[in-house]
């Protein structure tokens, strides 16, 4: 495919995922932060941000499983999947992770495994998108072609 | 001791969150600091030659300064010692106290922001840190750099420190921060 169909493509692919609420302005900010000297930067965020909620999801499932269920400790975890689901714009997680926060004030224990089933399900979704675009990516740059890139505000 | 002026500005960034400090790190080495990164407020201190004795209210230090930082960077909520434990006991420590301590957290809540710059935090960010937010550490950094400089004499130490001391004491209405807006989707060619 040529290089610029594959970076229309890239293009309507990227602003359906802001159009749907997948990423917001912060996935720009970390697009402007990869150059040449540090081409996979993004990428690289996205993988740690996925280790991280992957640990911290096994650590809410443990915990949710308990007799007594510890909320203080629930709310923690989700304080941190909020954090850095802000930090590289997975917007619909920290979404939830928002929903989720407010279970945890009300020791609602079904909304928090409502939410817990949601972030999961939100966190497999965006990784799905993101593994999609960062191939987009690397086609276009294996034809020779430079990614379009959003600017910022 | 000498002052390096061309030497790069060493600055010690604290998150307990890997993916934030992978960002912290890109940020600050883009704005042409040097980085270190550590994942909690106990290796900081270590770092920072300064033993967190826990019987004591007090830290002493344990020998000299293990490296030299010129600004530290922290998230505010950490398991353990939180950013703001880590701000008391650098301000309260007399090799680190000088070090400005920036404070960054994903809440913006007036009371936390307020307490911290009370405590002697130099600047308080919202997180998602962004590339915008590194203008505002130069500030801090030059103002440490000119006052070494200068200072002579022991008057002129404590003229240099009163004037810092009130000009910490920022406003709080500095700190009302305004909602993120969306970037419009435009290209680049």
């Amino acid at each position: 495919m040529e290089v610029s169909r594959l970076q229309r493509r890239y293009i309507d692919f990227i602003s359906a995922l802001f159009h749907e609420g997948f990423l917001d302005s912060q996935f720009t900010e970390l697009q402007h932060l990869q150059d040449e000297s540090n081409p996979d930067f993004v990428s690289e965020v996205a993988s740690l941000f996925f280790e991280d909620s992957e640990r911290l999801l096994n650590e809410l499932s443990r915990t949710l499983d308990q007799q007594t269920v510890d909320f203080k400790k629930i709310d923690a975890h989700v304080h941190q999947l909020k954090g850095s689901s802000a930090s590289i714009g997975a917007q619909r997680v920290k979404n939830v992770c928002l929903t989720f926060r407010s279970c945890c004030d009300e020791n609602n224990l079904e909304g928090c495994l409502g939410c817990l089933q949601q972030v999961k399900q939100e966190c497999y979704l965006v990784k799905n998108k993101l593994d999609a675009l960062f191939r987009l990516e690397q086609q276009i740059l294996a034809t020779g072609g430079v990614v379009p890139i959003m600017s910022k505000d | 001791m000498a002052i390096a002026t061309d030497t790069q500005f060493h600055v010690l960034a604290v998150d307990d969150s890997l993916s934030d400090r992978k960002l912290i790190e890109r940020l600050l080495k883009t704005s042409s600091y040097q980085v270190t990164t550590v994942d909690s407020g106990t290796k900081a201190l270590e770092l920072l030659g300064l033993q967190d004795d826990q019987t004591n209210t007090l830290s002493y230090p344990t020998n000299q300064q293990e490296i030299e930082v010129n600004l530290i960077i922290t998230d505010y909520c950490m398991p353990g010692m939180t950013g703001y434990d880590l701000l008391k006991k650098i301000k309260e420590s007399s090799s680190l106290k000088d070090i400005p301590v920036v404070i960054m957290s994903s809440e913006n809540v007036p009371s936390r922001i307020k307490r911290c710059l009370e405590e002697g935090a130099d600047e308080f960010f919202l997180k998602p840190v962004q590339l915008s937010d590194m203008s505002r550490l130069k500030p801090h950094l030059l103002k440490r750099k000119s006052k070494d400089c200068n200072s002579s004499s022991a008057n002129t130490c404590n003229e240099s420190n009163n004037e810092s001391s009130s000009s910490k004491r920022k406003q709080i209405d500095d700190y009302i921060l305004p909602e993120r807006t969306r970037p419009r989707l435009f290209f680049e060619r």
